[in-house]
C-alpha cells in the first residue's frame, strides 16, 4: 500500500510492443486520446452536416451521396439520414469523446503518475480495455456502411422504436443492432477500466501519498471510476436485453398490440418504460462521468496558474463525492413526462435541485480561488476560466429543467439541447482543452504554441456562446428538438436564428483546425519542454518530460505534503512546494 | 386481405407463359400477327360496399390546398355508377402464352399526398421511376415479402428513385409520413393484364387460342378466377361480381 | 489578457441577459387555465437563476480583471473568511431557493398532473402513430368502441382498429385528424400509442405528455382562447418525427357542436 509496486515488466522491445500493443499506461492513455481525437473530428463533422441541413434543408451537400446513396440521394439529406447523423453524433460524442478523453485518456496517463505508481494495477487489463473500446468504436462506425444506414433512434435509443427492428423504419435494422452491440462492448471496456482505476488508486499510492494528499484530478478520476462501475454495469445488461428483443424475439421492452408499418408485432408483455429507467439509471451518472474529470482537471490546473491554493480543498472533494452519490438518485428527471407515475416526478425533482448545492459550491470555490490571485494567462488557464463560465451558463438552465412544472413546457425543446451542450459538452471539452494544453509538455516533451492556443481559446469561447446560448431562446419559443426540418407554422419564423447558429457552428468548428494544427505541429516542432514548465506541485512534474517507462526511473517519490502548496515560500525563491520535495529550510 | 393476396401470388408464381397482349394501362404493345382472341367484361359488386370516406390531410396543408373543394376519397374500395368496381386487376393467372418481358419505364408519382396511380401493374425487372412532385418530403415503403423490402424518404428536390421488382408479388405500398397514402405495386409475369377504370370495364386482347384462367383481384375483396377457352379471333365476355360488405 | 477576458465575458453576459429581458424570442400566448401557473413558476425561476447567472459571471469577470494586476510585490489574497462562509452561504441561499421553488412548483405540477379531471370533461381518445395524430369522439351513444389492433387499417381509415361489424358502440365513433375542442370546457384526453413513443405538445396550452405503447395515459386541461394552434410530437419516433403534427382548433361550444355533427355525417 505504501510502497509503489515494483514494475512487473522490463521496458518492451520492438515497435508493436512499445507503441501499439503496449501495456504502458502512458501509451494507452495517448491511444485513448488519439481515439477521442478521431471520434471528436467525426462527431463534429456530423454536427456540421446537421446544422447545414437545419438551416438550408433542401441544399445539396456535394459528395454526401457517395457516403450514403440512399440517405442523401443527390446530396440532399433525407429526414432519416438526419436522424442517423444526430444519433451517431450523440453516441460518438458521449461515449467515445466525453467518456474516453477526460476519464480514460488523461486518467490513464496521469493517475498512476500523480499517485507515484509505476503503472496501473493491471496493465494487461488496461491494454485490453483500450482495444475493446476501439472495437466498440469500429462496430459503431461500420453502421455507416450497412444498407439501411446507421441507427436513428437517438443516443438514448428509446424502445420500442429501437427494439422492434426494421419495421420501425430505415436505420432500425442492422444499424440499430450494431449500435446496441457497440455500446455493450464499450461497457465491457469501461468496467475493466473502472476496476483498474479503483485498484490503482487504492493500492498503488507511493509512500506518503495518503488519500488526503491526492491531487484533485486523481480524486475526480477515482470517483468517476466508482460511478462508472455502477453505471456501465446497468447499461451493459440493458443493451443485451435490447439485442435479444431485436434478434431473439424476446419482449423485454415491447408490449403487445403494436402495429408498425401495417404489421401487428409478434411481441407481448414488455415495458418501454423499463428501457428508459435502465438507460437513465446509467445515463444520468454518465453526465457526471463526462464532467467530473473536468472538475478535477480544473481544480488541478487553476491553482497552478492562480499561484495560490485552491479555496476549500476538503469542501471540493466533499462536493465531488456528494455529486457522485446524488447522481444515482435523479435519473427520473429525464422522465417527468414519460408516463411514469406523476408523483415520482416530485421525488426525482428534489435531489436534482439538491445537486445544485454542491455544484454551486464547487463553482464558488473556483471563483473564490481566482479572487486575489496572480493569474498567469496561459492557454490552459484561459480554458479553465472559460470552463467556469460555460459551466455556470449550463448549470443555471438546470434550475428550469429540474422542475417538473417548467419541464412541462421546456421538455423536448432546444432549451434542453442548449443546457446539456453547455454543461456536459462544452464544459467537458474546455476541461479536455485545458488538460491538453497543460499536460502536452509532459506527454510529448514539447511545448504547444501559445499564440495559436490563445487564438483557439478566444474563437472557441465566443463561438460556443453564439452556438448554444440562442438554443435557450429557441427552447423558450417552443422549438422542438430532433426535427430534421421546421415545417410547422410556428417554427418557421425561428429559421433565421437557426441559420445564425449554423454559421456560428461552422466558424467555431473551423477554429478547432487551429487546435489540430497546433497539436500536430507541436508534437514534432514544439520547443523542448522542461520537467516542470508550469511550476506545479504534483508528482507528474517531478519526473522527466516525457516520463521514462517506469515513470520515476526506479526511484519512487516519497510524498511530503498535499498538492495545494502554492503561494508559499519554496526553495530558491519559488512560490510553491512540490509534493515530493524535502522540507525547505525555514524562512529567515 | 393479406391471405387473399398470398393465394393470388401462388397462382401468379406458377403461371408462366409466352403470349403477348395489350393492357389498358400504358401504351399497347404491337399485336402479334395471326388470329388473336379477346376477353372483355366488367367488374361489379353486390351488397353494400364500405363508404368512400373523404381523407382529411390536415397535417399537410400543402395537400389540403391542392385538393381544396374536392377532398380525396379513400381508394381501398372505389365504386362507380351501376355498382362497378374500380382499381381491380384482371389478368391471366394460368395458361398464359405469348407474354414478353416489358422494358418501358413505368412511373409512380407522389402528388397531392396521393400515389398516382393507386394501382400500378408491372412485370418483373421492368424499370420503375418514383417521383416526388410535392414541395415536401415523402417516404416510400413497399411492404414486400418475396422481394426485398425497402423504406426510403424522398425530400422535395431529391432525384427520382430508379428501381424495379424482380419477383412476381402483390406489394402494398405506404408512405410512413402520411398514413393515408396507400397504393399497390402488382408484379405479374404475364403481359395480359388490365386494371378496371371507374366503369369497371376491362379488355385483355391479343390472346392466342388456348385455355386460360382469368383472375380478378381487388385489394379488399380478394380474388376470383374463371376458366376461359379462346379459339381463334373471338371476343369472349367474362364478368366478375364481388360480394361487398360495409365493414 | 485578464482585462480582455473580463470585458468579453461581461459583453456575453449582458447581451445574453438582454435578449431574455427584452423577450426577443419568447413563449407564445398562454391559452390554458393552468398555463399562467407554469408561466409564473418559469418567471420566478428566470428571475432567481438570472440573478445567480449575472452575479457569478460578473464576479468571475471582476476577479479575473483584478487578478491580472502585475504590480511588483503584490501578494496573493485569500477570499475573505475562506471557504466555510462561502459553503454555508451557498447551502443556505441555494437551499432556500430550491425549497421555495419545490414548494410552489410541486403544487403547480400536482394541480396539472395529479388532480382528477373534472367529471363533466369532454372525453376524447387520442392515438399517436408514425407519423400522425388521430382523435376519436364517442359519437351519439357517448361510448367508445373497442380497439382491436389486428383490425387497424390505414387504407380504409380504420386508424383505431374498430370493429363496427360486431361492435355497435364503434359504429358512430367519429375519427378525425384534427383536435377540435370547445373553449372553456375541461377536456380529458386518453393517450394511446399505436407503435412507438410519441408526445403531445401544444406550446400555447403549456402541456406536454408522452404517449407510451402499452399504456393509456390520461391528460386533462381547459383551453381559454379560441383559435387554431399546432400540436407537435416531441418524442423521437422515426423518420417522419419532424412532420408529425396536427392542428388544435379551440372554438365556441355552438360551433363545436356543429363541427361534430358535420364530421359525424362524413364517417
Amino acid at each position: 500500500m505504501h510502497e509503489a509496486a515494483v514494475h512487473p515488466h522490463a521496458p518492451p522491445q520492438g515497435f508493436l510492443r512499445t507503441h501499439v500493443f503496449s501495456v504502458d499506461h502512458k501509451v494507452i492513455g495517448k491511444q485513448y486520446l488519439d481515439l477521442a481525437l478521431v471520434a471528436v473530428c467525426t462527431g463534429m463533422v456530423l454536427s456540421w452536416l446537421m446544422r447545414l441541413h437545419l438551416a438550408w434543408p433542401t441544399a445539396a451537400i456535394p459528395g454526401l451521396d457517395k457516403l450514403s446513396p440512399n440517405g442523401a440521394a443527390g446530396g440532399v439529406i433525407t429526414p432519416e439520414y438526419y436522424l442517423s447523423l444526430m444519433t451517431m453524433h450523440g453516441t460518438i460524442m458521449v461515449f467515445f469523446v466525453l467518456t474516453t478523453a477526460p476519464f480514460a485518456g488523461f486518467g490513464n496517463y496521469f493517475l498512476p503518475l500523480q499517485v507515484g505508481a509505476e503503472d496501473m494495477a493491471f496493465p494487461r487489463i488496461n491494454m485490453t480495455s483500450f482495444w475493446v473500446t476501439l472495437v466498440a468504436f469500429l462496430v459503431l462506425i461500420s453502421s455507416f456502411f450497412v444498407a439501411d444506414g446507421p441507427a436513428l433512434s437517438g443516443w438514448t435509443a428509446y424502445a420500442p422504436l429501437s427494439a422492434v427492428g426494421k419495421d420501425a423504419g430505415p436505420g432500425q435494422g442492422l444499424g440499430q443492432t450494431l449500435w446496441a452491440i457497440s455500446i455493450a462492448i464499450f461497457c465491457v471496456a469501461q468496467l475493466l477500466g473502472a476496476l483498474n482505476f479503483i485498484a490503482t488508486t487504492l493500492d498503488l499510492r507511493t509512500k506518503g501519498m495518503s488519500l488526503a494528499r491526492m491531487p484533485f484530478s486523481t480524486w475526480a478520476w477515482f470517483i468517476t471510476a466508482v460511478i462508472g462501475l455502477i453505471a456501465f454495469a446497468v447499461l451493459m445488461p440493458a443493451c443485451i436485453l435490447l439485442i435479444l428483443d431485436r434478434v431473439a424475439g424476446t419482449s423485454f421492452f415491447i408490449p403487445s398490440g403494436l402495429v408498425i408499418s401495417d404489421r401487428l408485432q409478434p411481441h407481448s408483455g414488455g415495458s418501454p418504460l423499463l428501457w428508459q429507467h435502465l438507460f437513465w439509471f446509467f445515463g444520468h451518472p454518465e453526465v457526471y462521468i463526462a464532467i467530473l474529470p473536468g472538475f478535477g482537471i480544473i481544480s488541478h490546473i487553476l491553482p497552478v496558474f492562480a499561484r495560490k491554493p485552491l479555496l476549500g480543498p476538503r469542501a471540493m472533494i466533499g462536493c465531488l463525492i456528494a455529486i457522485a452519490f446524488l447522481s444515482y438518485t435523479v435519473w427520473g428527471h429525464h422522465m417527468f413526462l414519460s408516463g411514469m407515475n406523476p408523483f415520482s416526478a416530485t421525488l426525482f425533482s428534489v435531489p436534482t435541485l439538491i445537486i445544485t448545492i454542491p455544484a454551486t459550491i464547487v463553482t464558488l470555490l473556483w471563483i473564490g480561488t481566482i479572487y486575489g490571485a496572480k493569474l498567469r494567462f496561459t492557454t490552459p488557464a484561459l480554458f479553465c476560466l472559460g470552463f467556469v463560465s460555460v459551466f455556470v451558463s449550463g448549470g443555471i438552465s438546470g434550475f428550469f429543467l429540474a422542475q417538473p412544472s417548467i419541464d412541462t413546457y421546456l421538455h423536448g425543446t432546444y432549451f434542453v439541447v442548449g443546457h446539456f451542450h453547455f454543461v456536459m459538452g462544452v464544459a467537458a471539452m474546455f476541461g479536455i482543452f485545458a488538460g491538453t494544453y497543460f499536460w502536452f509538455p509532459k506527454m510529448f516533451g514539447r511545448m504547444m504554441n501559445e499564440t495559436l492556443g490563445k487564438w483557439h481559446f478566444w474563437l472557441t469561447f465566443i463561438g460556443v456562446y453564439c452556438v448554444f446560448m440562442p438554443m435557450h431562446y429557441l427552447g423558450l419559443a417552443g422549438n422542438v428538438r430532433r426535427y430534421s426540418a421546421f415545417t410547422d407554422d410556428y417554427l418557421k419564423p425561428l429559421i433565421p436564428l437557426h441559420r445564425f447558429i449554423t454559421i456560428a457552428a461552422l466558424f467555431t468548428g473551423a477554429a478547432q483546425l487551429i487546435f489540430l494544427f497546433n497539436l500536430i505541429r507541436s508534437r514534432f516542432r514544439g520547443p523542448k519542454a522542461p520537467d516542470n514548465p508550469w511550476e506545479a506541485t504534483t508528482l507528474e512534474w517531478a519526473t522527466t518530460s516525457p516520463p521514462p517507462f517506469d515513470n520515476f526511473g526506479g526511484k519512487p517519490p516519497v510524498v511530503q505534503r498535499g498538492p495545494n502548496e502554492y503561494g508559499v515560500a519554496g526553495a530558491g525563491g519559488a512560490d510553491y512546494l512540490m509534493q515530493a520535495a524535502p522540507e525547505p529550510a525555514p524562512a529567515r | 386481405m393479406r391471405t387473399h393476396s398470398i393465394a393470388v401470388l401462388a397462382t401468379v408464381l406458377i403461371t408462366g407463359g409466352l403470349a403477348r397482349s395489350a393492357s389498358i394501362v400504358g401504351a399497347a404493345p404491337p399485336r402479334p400477327p395471326g388470329a388473336a382472341g379477346t376477353i372483355s367484361g366488367k367488374v361489379t359488386y353486390t351488397g353494400t360496399p364500405p363508404k368512400m370516406k373523404p381523407i382529411d390531410m390536415a397535417k399537410e396543408p400543402n395537400c389540403v390546398t391542392q385538393h381544396a373543394g374536392a377532398p380525396v376519397l379513400t381508394e381501398n374500395v372505389v365504386t362507380g355508377p351501376g355498382n362497378t368496381l374500380r382499381w381491380v386487376l384482371v389478368y391471366i393467372s394460368a395458361g398464359d402464352q405469348g407474354s414478353t418481358p416489358a422494358t418501358e419505364t413505368v412511373r409512380l408519382d407522389q402528388k397531392g399526398c396521393q400515389y398516382i396511380p393507386h394501382v400500378l401493374v408491372l412485370q418483373p425487372n421492368q424499370p420503375l421511376d418514383i417521383y416526388n412532385d410535392d414541395p415536401h418530403s415523402h417516404n416510400i415503403h413497399p411492404l414486400a415479402k418475396l422481394n426485398p423490402e425497402w423504406n426510403r424518404s424522398q425530400p422535395a428536390g431529391a432525384p427520382p428513385i430508379h428501381t424495379k421488382w424482380e419477383q412476381p408479388e402483390f406489394i402494398p405500398v405506404k408512405c410512413n409520413v402520411h398514413p393515408w397514402m396507400h397504393g399497390w405495386h402488382l408484379v405479374v409475369t404475364t403481359s395480359h393484364y388490365a386494371v378496371t377504370g371507374e366503369d369497371g370495364a376491362f379488355t385483355l386482347s391479343g390472346l392466342p387460342a388456348g385455355k386460360y384462367t382469368v383472375t380478378a383481384w381487388q385489394e379488399q375483396f380478394g380474388a376470383q378466377s374463371q376458366d376461359v377457352t379462346i379459339s381463334g379471333s373471338e371476343t369472349k365476355p367474362v364478368n366478375f361480381v364481388f360480394k361487398a360488405t360495409p365493414y | 489578457m485578464g482585462k480582455l477576458f473580463a470585458v468579453v465575458l461581461t459583453i456575453i453576459t449582458v447581451v445574453a441577459t438582454a435578449i431574455f429581458v427584452m423577450r426577443v424570442w419568447w413563449l407564445p400566448a398562454d391559452i390554458s387555465v393552468h398555463g399562467p401557473w407554469i408561466d409564473h413558476q418559469l418567471m420566478e425561476t428566470m428571475l432567481s437563476s438570472g440573478i445567480l447567472f449575472v452575479v457569478s459571471q460578473l464576479a468571475l469577470a471582476l476577479f479575473v480583471w483584478k487578478s491580472g494586476d502585475r504590480r511588483e510585490g503584490r501578494k496573493i489574497k485569500i477570499f475573505p473568511g475562506g471557504a466555510v462562509p462561502m459553503v454555508v452561504l451557498a447551502t443556505v441561499l441555494v437551499g432556500a431557493e430550491i425549497l421555495a421553488l419545490t414548494f410552489v412548483g410541486s403544487k403547480v405540477w400536482a394541480s396539472i398532473y395529479q388532480t382528477p379531471p373534472d367529471p363533466n370533461s369532454l372525453a376524447i381518445d387520442v392515438q399517436a402513430e408514425q407519423f400522425a395524430f388521430y382523435f376519436r369522439y364517442p359519437g351519439a351513444d357517448g361510448k367508445f368502441g373497442g380497439i382491436h389492433p389486428e383490425l387497424m387499417n390505414e387504407a380504409s381509415q380504420n386508424f383505431f382498429g374498430l370493429d363496427p361489424a360486431h361492435d355497435t358502440a364503434a359504429r358512430d365513433d367519429i375519427v378525425v385528424p384534427t383536435l377540435a375542442i370547445p373553449v372553456n370546457r375541461p377536456v380529458l384526453l386518453t393517450l394511446r400509442a399505436k407503435d412507438v413513443n410519441h408526445a403531445f405538445y401544444v406550446p400555447e396550452l403549456r402541456i406536454q405528455q408522452d404517449f407510451v405503447p402499452g399504456l393509456v395515459i390520461p391528460l386533462h386541461f381547459t383551453a381559454t382562447q379560441p383559435g387554431k394552434y399546432e400540436l407537435v410530437c416531441t418524442q423521437l419516433c422515426g423518420l417522419g418525427h419532424y412532420n408529425m403534427r396536427a392542428y388544435v382548433e379551440v372554438m365556441p361550444q355552438e360551433q363545436f357542436d356543429q363541427w361534430l355533427k358535420q364530421q359525424a355525417a362524413q364517417q
